[in-house]
């Protein structure tokens, strides 16, 4: 029977899913309508999709077609799809209402933002407004930069809240978590369906949201990873059935939440003193709380009795074990801790920078590059690590394509393993 | 004994008649601890070499060093004349130092037979575009084949070619280790601790093979726990401790030796190594 | 609904010309993950690389077949190369986390629409894609003009022909395959795969025959990516994600990574229970005997799925459904 004991916990924690699933539920935001839907007996059509980065549907954002005497407009579904009809073939000029877009989000290059479409040769026109982050080119490069560099620090304080949940597993386990990233997901989801389905104030949402994904965590290891721990699972087998349960937790995301990227409801009103960095008092306030939490995790691994067997765990688990730690205590510490700290992430991520179901595994890349970078296992080489790519990856921006800004990550990854595999703080032996 | 093979009195780092392998000024440090600090070591051509130390002395580290499995912060030797430092590991092994692992690297899922294919030389199948082409390489298979299947009578695991190499016992391994080693007829065999695990009613034809590798001209090096082992098959042994080498010589001196009891035994001694052990057992 | 139907459909999706593809991604998955022990979790781009690399042949350059089959080759051994380089030394977590990351990348790049040729158009089509770039292959179809029955789906001459090529490219892989790791080539990738170090210490180059086999895998799985968008018409850039990849991985975990006949037996029964449990939870969708669960939903289950069974294969037969528990392959 044993040897039964991960599937029981696969198929109960599965099992659970689909009934509350089966259950019934269905949430979708209300959304503002100021313009008509097309009509669709209307012969000649412009049609096309929104997305952010080509590939996040922007919805409710609107899209004017003016021209040969016509002026109308719609709004783009939640899949970000739009579509406009007129009566008559002509040219006509199509533009996309920049302030209907989300904060920072704009077309680039500016200039297609109203494009001309011609309907004497077809009857039926696909557009592509190209879409991602903007920068504002009438402030100066240092300005920019420290826009930058400020939005850096908070995307590397987001990562390192994430990514130290990696380390440690790593460091106590051996084991590269894959499925890591969709705890992030689950954290803004949660948050989302709290804030703005149920109306809950975001405090109390926030902080439920986190409670819940550390004890997802638990559930996980309890479930999964420990059973197979006992199992004595090989570490490359753990990844790919790490990569199977990310797959299933993802896809039951998309099937609770839905597709839509969601938005956690918070200000878009940037702090004026901050200029010229542009941040909003949600951001300035995550920040302080990731800085607080990271110090706590400090604290936690150099200063308490557990946290100090965690780092024994890390450094040699048969020694720690011999001189009497519960090691499989620390392991179930140690994952309620990342589920926490990856929790905390998914909150502030989702209000900071909107998120989906599959936010979490789109960092992933972050993620890992963050650990890698830091060297795995060492959770202080993490944090730096985490940081680093957060700054590399928005001031990549002023240089390459916004969306192609996460493949510098990649680029930082290849390069690390190329001059120094193990790191910048970790140790050369780790290395096997 | 002294004579044939060192020029001088034995002494750490004495210079031999006819050095095979070279070593100066190899360091190697683990995160500011030093496991390898060698200032000079002269392996002696043709003869059997025992390279002892306790626990963490640094032994291994050596092996892999001079093999190319780690590389040391400082450091040059040559073997046979040429240079070996920051050459990789498996042109090491092509120029003719073939080494084995404490732990053995039995390759689980390969028959023992393929084992031994996989450890002979100048196989043209093994370059990829030649693979394909039978022709080109099955004459060769043949040869290597009856190589090992000859090696393997010698290393008493002939009943197991077909087997999975899984399926052997520790000992077993260790010989079907010490067995692919020779396949490539190698100038310097390496072993590192090839007696460890094997059944006691095989090490006596264990040290058989490695007396026999010596009488067909190849060199040993190994390293050892077994003070027997050590006394009976080898003419020269070189003592380790803390990643430096404290002694030097034919094994009954080394044995008397005080920085050799000293690094075995610390100041609780009262005897010399081994030799009541060997004195018994000889009889 | 009717099970029959649903069964005789699903058998049809085995011939496909899709099925071929991933089959040849998982004969090349094979040759790293089977035979080597290389953790590729990038394959998807690898398929993608030479799909893309095909399509832009075709359509920028008007090439004739060979030469765009060749450099969609060319790109796979170029992307192979570049992986391979920073992460063929070190530990097999890191290729894992660097194809993985790769893949993603590639995803990115190709949506993105900062890459434009000289005349301002996007070379990767961006999140559109690119498409109508198969009339070199199918002007080289021989089959007669017609419909024809195959169980009981009705095909054009086109997708027969497709069906064909990908098919046969299959059986050319597969024997490949066979021959190769028969050789003393392959005996050195199977030492590879289970201890590096041993064979290393035999005289080996190691890191070469890595690169080798991550290069010949890619191929393959480049071939299989333009098997599937010879046949779809179109490459575009979601396709390619981790579910690509990890389908792959659970058609070979499925029949049994160190056999030449496992990607294929893993890909016709996966096929066949992929579409005939997408019909069948469809049917019970239409009855309402779901809950809530709407048609695009079940999709999305079917994923669930594949996730699920990748985790229970690796769990509990990682020997697959028709390799030997002797073996299994895993030891790390």
């Amino acid at each position: 029977m044993t040897r039964l004991r991960p599937l029981a916990g696969i198929l109960v924690l599965l099992g659970t899913v689909f009934a509350t699933l089966l259950g019934g539920m269905s949430a979708s935001p209300a959304q503002a309508a100021t313009c008509k839907p097309a009509d669709p007996t209307l012969p000649y059509i412009v049609e096309g999709t929104l997305l952010n980065n080509g590939e996040t549907p922007l919805p409710g954002v609107q899209v004017n077609l003016t021209g040969n005497g016509v002026d109308t407009c719609v709004l783009s579904d939640e899949n970000g799809y739009f579509m406009l009809t007129v009566a008559n073939p002509a040219k006509y000029t199509v533009s996309i209402e920049t302030s209907t877009m989300p904060s920072g989000v704009g077309v680039e290059p500016a200039d297609q933002a109203s494009q001309e479409v011609d309907l004497t040769v077809t009857s039926d026109q696909g557009i592509i407004f190209p879409i991602g982050k903007v920068a504002d080119t009438s402030v100066s490069i240092w300005a920019q930069l420290a826009d930058r560099l400020f939005n850096g620090l908070n995307m590397g304080l987001l990562l390192a809240l994430a990514s130290i949940g990696i380390s440690l597993i790593f460091g106590t386990t051996g084991f590269s978590n894959f499925a890591h990233g969709d705890m992030v997901s689950l954290g803004a989801m949660l948050t989302w369906f709290m804030t703005q389905i149920l109306g809950w104030p975001i405090l109390a949402a926030g902080a439920l949201a986190i409670v819940a994904v550390g004890a997802s965590a638990y559930l996980q290891d309890a479930a999964i990873w420990r059973p197979l721990r006992k199992r004595r699972l090989g570490l490359n087998q753990m990844m790919i059935v790490s990569i199977g349960f990310s797959i299933v937790f993802r896809y039951l995301i998309l099937i609770f939440f839905g597709g839509e990227t969601k938005d956690l409801g918070s200000t878009t009103e940037p702090v004026s003193w901050m200029a010229p960095i542009t941040t909003t008092s949600t951001s300035l306030l995550g920040m302080g709380i990731s800085a607080a939490a990271l110090a706590g995790v400090a604290l936690f691994l150099t200063r308490t009795r557990i946290g100090k067997a965690t780092r024994a765990v890390s450094d040699n688990s048969s020694l720690a074990a011999s001189t009497g730690i519960d090691v499989e205590r620390i392991i179930r510490i140690v994952w309620i801790l990342a589920g926490l700290l990856t929790g905390i992430a998914g909150v502030l991520w989702g209000l900071r920078y909107q998120a989906n179901w599959s936010t979490g595994f789109d960092i992933l890349l972050l993620l890992f590059a963050a650990t890698t970078l830091g060297g795995l296992g060492t959770s202080l080489g993490t944090a730096v690590g985490a940081i680093i790519i957060g700054l590399v990856v928005e001031t990549s921006a002023l240089v390459i394509p916004t969306d192609l800004t996460y493949a510098s990550a990649l680029f930082i990854l290849i390069l690390v393993l190329l001059v120094r595999p193990q790191g910048i703080l970790g140790k050369k032996q780790r290395l096997g | 004994m002294a004579n044939e093979i060192a020029n001088g009195p034995a002494a750490p780092g004495v210079a031999k008649v006819d050095p095979i392998l070279v070593a100066d000024g190899v360091r190697r440090e683990f995160g500011g601890l030093v496991a390898v600090d060698v200032a000079h070591l002269e392996i002696p051509r043709g003869k059997i070499t025992a390279l002892i130390g306790p626990n963490g002395a640094g032994k291994t580290t050596l092996f892999n060093l001079l093999t190319g499995f780690d590389k040391p912060n400082s450091g040059k030797w040559t073997f046979q004349g040429r240079d070996l430092a920051g050459v990789p590991a498996f042109k090491v092994a092509r120029i003719g130092m073939v080494r084995t692992f404490q732990l053995t690297k039995a390759l689980s899922l390969l028959t023992v037979l393929d084992n031994m294919r996989l450890g002979a030389k100048h196989q043209p199948g093994e370059s990829l575009l030649r693979a394909l082409i039978r022709p080109l390489w099955r004459k060769r298979e043949a040869e290597i084949t009856v190589a090992a299947e000859e090696l393997l009578k010698r290393f008493k695991l002939d009943a197991k070619s077909d087997d999975f190499a899984a399926s052997l016992s520790g000992g077993q391994r260790k010989l079907l280790e010490m067995a692919r080693a020779l396949m490539s007829k190698p100038v310097l065999v390496m072993l590192d601790e090839p007696m460890a695990g094997v059944n006691p009613a095989l090490t006596q034809s264990l040290l058989e093979h490695i007396k026999g590798l010596k009488d067909d001209g190849t060199t040993v090096l190994f390293v050892e726990h077994d003070m027997h082992m050590v006394r009976h098959i080898s003419d020269w042994v070189i003592v380790m401790a803390e990643g430096r080498i404290v002694a030097e010589g034919p094994p009954n001196e080394v044995m008397k030796n005080p920085a050799v009891i000293d690094a075995y035994l610390g100041a609780h001694h009262d005897s010399d190594l081994g030799a009541d052990k060997i004195a018994k057992e000889g009889n | 609904m009717d099970l029959i139907v649903a069964l005789q459909s699903s058998f049809g999706e085995l011939i496909t010309a899709g099925t071929a593809a991933f089959v040849l991604c998982a004969i090349g998955l094979a040759i790293h993950f089977g035979f080597t022990g290389l953790l590729n979790f990038g394959q998807a781009a690898f398929a993608a690389v030479g799909a893309y690399g095909y399509a832009i042949a075709a359509l920028d350059w008007n090439a004739p077949l060979v030469v765009s089959v060749l450099f969609g080759l060319l790109c796979a051994i170029v992307f192979a190369v570049l992986l391979g380089i920073p992460t063929l030394r070190l530990r097999a977590d890191y290729l894992a986390i660097v194809t993985i990351a790769a893949a993603q990348v590639f995803k990115f790049v190709a949506t993105s629409s900062a890459i434009t040729d000289t005349n301002g158009n996007v070379i990767t089509g961006g999140a559109e894609g690119l498409s109508e770039f198969g009339g070199t292959f199918y002007s080289l179809n021989p089959v007669p003009a017609g419909a024809y029955q195959v169980f009981g789906n009705s095909l054009t001459q086109d997708q027969i022909w497709v069906d064909i090529v990908g098919w046969s490219l299959v059986v050319f892989c597969a024997l490949l395959t066979y021959f190769l790791t028969r050789s003393p080539w392959g005996r050195a990738l199977k030492g590879i795969r289970e201890d590096e170090d041993a064979v290393r210490s035999l005289g080996k180059n190691v890191y070469l025959y890595k690169m080798q086999a991550l290069i010949l895998g890619g191929c393959m799985a480049a071939l299989g990516g333009m098997v599937f968008v010879i046949n779809s018409q179109t490459v575009q850039p979601t396709v390619w994600g981790t579910n690509f990849t990890f389908t792959i991985w659970t058609v070979l975990l499925l029949g049994g990574a160190t056999t030449v006949l496992g990607p294929i037996a893993g890909g016709i029964v996966f096929f066949t229970l992929f579409a005939f449990i997408q019909k069948v939870l469809e049917g019970l969708v239409s009855l309402h005997l779901m809950g809530n669960l709407t048609i695009p939903q079940v999709g999305q289950i079917r994923l669930i799925l594949v996730g699920l069974a990748l985790m229970l294969l690796v769990i509990f037969r990682p020997q697959g459904l028709f390799g030997n528990k002797k073996e299994t392959l895993f030891n790390g």
